[in-house]
């Protein structure tokens, strides 16, 4: 059960779903940079919603399977093929044994996710797999994977095992009908997560927000810039946070605060008036005012914006933007039971 | 107890500002942290204490199902926030700072000056103090861990005197060692990792402040009391060799 790294893609992690309970302790929390996508390919592959998985990142990798597996490739469209083939995304696919598959430069998003059932075998650090690049703990090794590494998976789930089923018998199917069909190096289910569903990754995105614990200490023109203004994501951007350029935001008066939590999607003013949106790698507090909060729901499209993309901001409540988490969770839900009818009647 | 207020940090977590300044706020998060872990509220993830504020990460989803569970009183109109507001308000009522668990107290064995605290001078030299005089106020004090931040393990540390306190320098430090003891204005410190810096490092201490191995993976926790004890090259070295 193994995957061997061919090209290792520009920034290839192993993330989960992150690090929680250590943040008291100064761990950062870490995990996918967009939770939809990630959560997406594990539910179609049959794996706990918090298995780990690879995180691709502007430019994908090459990698090799020893053994058949179950896989699902959910986010940015990175182009990838098996055996040259290209193999559509968002759906359960069964790769055989031996063969490539390749990532090409990402369009539409700059994050692609890739599953295996069973998650990604590393060693849990403080309750997960997620790697945390600055202190060069979890994941593999610590680090971005590189050419030569190797990768094994863990164990199937029953759900997994029905969906790979699911597959092969298809499979026998079409080849007992002597019919073409793709190549024979994979088999992509024939259904997918329907389209209508998916977020629209855009490279000038509507975010919504809440207001910050600081965001009265602004000034009134501040306020309006941010609502009515569009921010450029800046180059200097990562999985710790967003540097965005555009209209300066400023409080009334200076003020030194003290330092206190802060989180994915807290919009931190810096003196200088550049706000930086803080992501998944962000440390668990900070001394800056923070004006805004993104919602969860919006944090993937953050994500996915390319330095150099654009975002404005439109202001919602605390009841909305909790209506909003819940109506993902449930569709979410409604996918993850929707997959496991499929392969049960099949 | 009283709070200042409450108020969302996005869609998962309450702020709960509990004072104006840390060492007013410091009993009550104390507190309530400790009432919190023992007693974690429905839906309840993490808590993280800040130098004012306590901010409690909560699954909005664990929370409406029981808002809709059978026999459940609650108006259904209420959002899974306004639960969690309700239930804090009430209970911070019921608290009282004064039946805060007694704090942990951590000594810390620092090697003050030398190649370990190449700015011991220079921090005794602005504030009028001969190095050893820095030493001993900088030993004499108890310091409260406000809260862990910045770094995994680094501790925010108040009560340190003013007469050693020093600007931060002017150009920071490409890397600093870990276990660094500084000061940076009114405030003393230990790096927990090697990492750039623009404190003044007066001295090391060869215990390892972020152990990620261990649970909990930092040695200070929100609360302690940290003490800092003066000891030699020679006791520094058989420490670091584990003898």
């Amino acid at each position: 059960m193994m995957i061997t790294v061919h090209k290792p893609g520009l920034l290839t992690t192993v993330q989960d779903r992150g690090r929680t309970s250590y943040q008291r302790y100064g761990v950062v929390v870490g995990g996918a940079m967009d939770l939809f996508a990630y959560t997406c390919a594990n539910i179609l592959t049959g794996n706990d919603p918090s298995a780990a998985a690879l995180e691709m990142t502007v430019i994908g990798p090459k990698l090799s399977f020893e053994q058949d597996a179950l896989v699902a490739i959910c986010g940015a469209d990175m182009k990838p093929t098996i055996q040259g083939e290209p193999v559509p995304m968002w759906r359960p696919v069964y790769i055989k044994a031996g063969a490539m598959l390749e990532f090409q430069s990402a369009s539409h998003g700059i994050r692609a996710y890739l599953a295996v059932s069973g998650g990604i075998h590393v060693e849990q650090r403080m309750g997960s797999r997620s790697t945390y690049l600055r202190a060069g703990i979890g994941g593999y090794e610590g680090r971005a994977l590189a050419e030569g590494d190797q990768l094994t998976w863990g164990r199937s789930t029953s759900v997994s095992m029905a969906i790979r089923r699911s597959l092969l018998e298809w499979d026998g199917e079409l080849q007992h009908a002597d019919q073409d069909w793709s190549g024979g190096s994979y088999i992509a289910a024939r259904w997918s997560i329907s389209p209508w569903v998916l977020p629209r990754y855009e490279e000038h995105a509507q975010v919504r927000f809440l207001p910050g614990p600081h965001h009265g200490m602004f000034r009134e023109e501040s306020l309006t810039d941010l609502e009515h203004g569009t921010y450029q994501v800046g180059a200097q951007s990562d999985r710790m946070g967003y540097r965005l350029e555009g209209k300066r935001l400023m409080l009334r008066e200076r003020q030194e605060l003290y330092s206190e939590p802060v989180t994915a999607g807290s919009v931190q003013v810096p003196p200088d008036g550049r706000p930086i949106i803080l992501m998944a790698d962000r440390q668990t507090t900070g001394g800056y005012p923070v004006i805004a909060q993104i919602i969860s729901v919006d944090l993937p499209l953050v994500a996915q914006i390319p330095p150099g993309g654009r975002l404005s901001f439109v202001r919602v409540d605390i009841r909305e933007a909790q209506r909003l988490l819940l109506e993902e969770r449930r569709l979410l839900a409604a996918i993850s039971a929707s997959v496991r009818m499929r392969v049960q009647h099949a | 107890m009283r709070y200042v207020g409450m108020m969302p940090l996005g869609d998962h977590a309450i702020m709960v500002k509990l004072g104006e300044r840390p060492e007013e706020a410091f009993p009550s998060i104390v507190t309530l942290l400790a009432y919190l872990d023992d007693h974690p509220l429905p839906g309840q993830v993490e808590i993280v204490p800040g130098y004012t504020t306590v901010v409690i990460y909560y699954d909005p989803a664990e929370i409406e199902a029981l808002l809709h569970s059978p026999g459940s009183y609650h108006t259904k109109s209420i959002c899974p926030y306004d639960y969690v507001s309700e239930q804090l308000h009430n209970l911070i009522q019921t608290l009282d700072a004064r039946d805060a668990p007694p704090a942990r107290e951590v000594e810390i064995p620092v090697c003050y000056g030398g190649e370990y605290g190449p700015d011991l001078d220079d921090v005794a030299r602005r504030n009028g103090l001969k190095s050893e005089e820095v030493i001993a106020i900088h030993c004499s004090a108890a310091y409260v861990v406000h809260m862990i931040g910045f770094a995994p393990g680094f501790p925010y540390l108040g009560g340190m005197d003013p007469r050693i306190a020093t600007p931060r320098k002017a150009v920071p430090r490409t890397s600093v060692a870990a276990g660094s003891v500084g000061i940076a204005g009114e405030q003393t410190g230990v790096y927990p990792i090697e990492t750039p810096g623009g404190w003044n490092v007066i001295g090391r201490t060869p215990l390892k402040l972020f152990r990620p191995e261990r649970d909990p993976p930092s040695l200070l926790r929100p609360g302690d009391i940290v003490r800092f004890k003066p000891i030699t090259e020679d006791v520094f070295a058989r420490w670091e060799a584990g003898t």
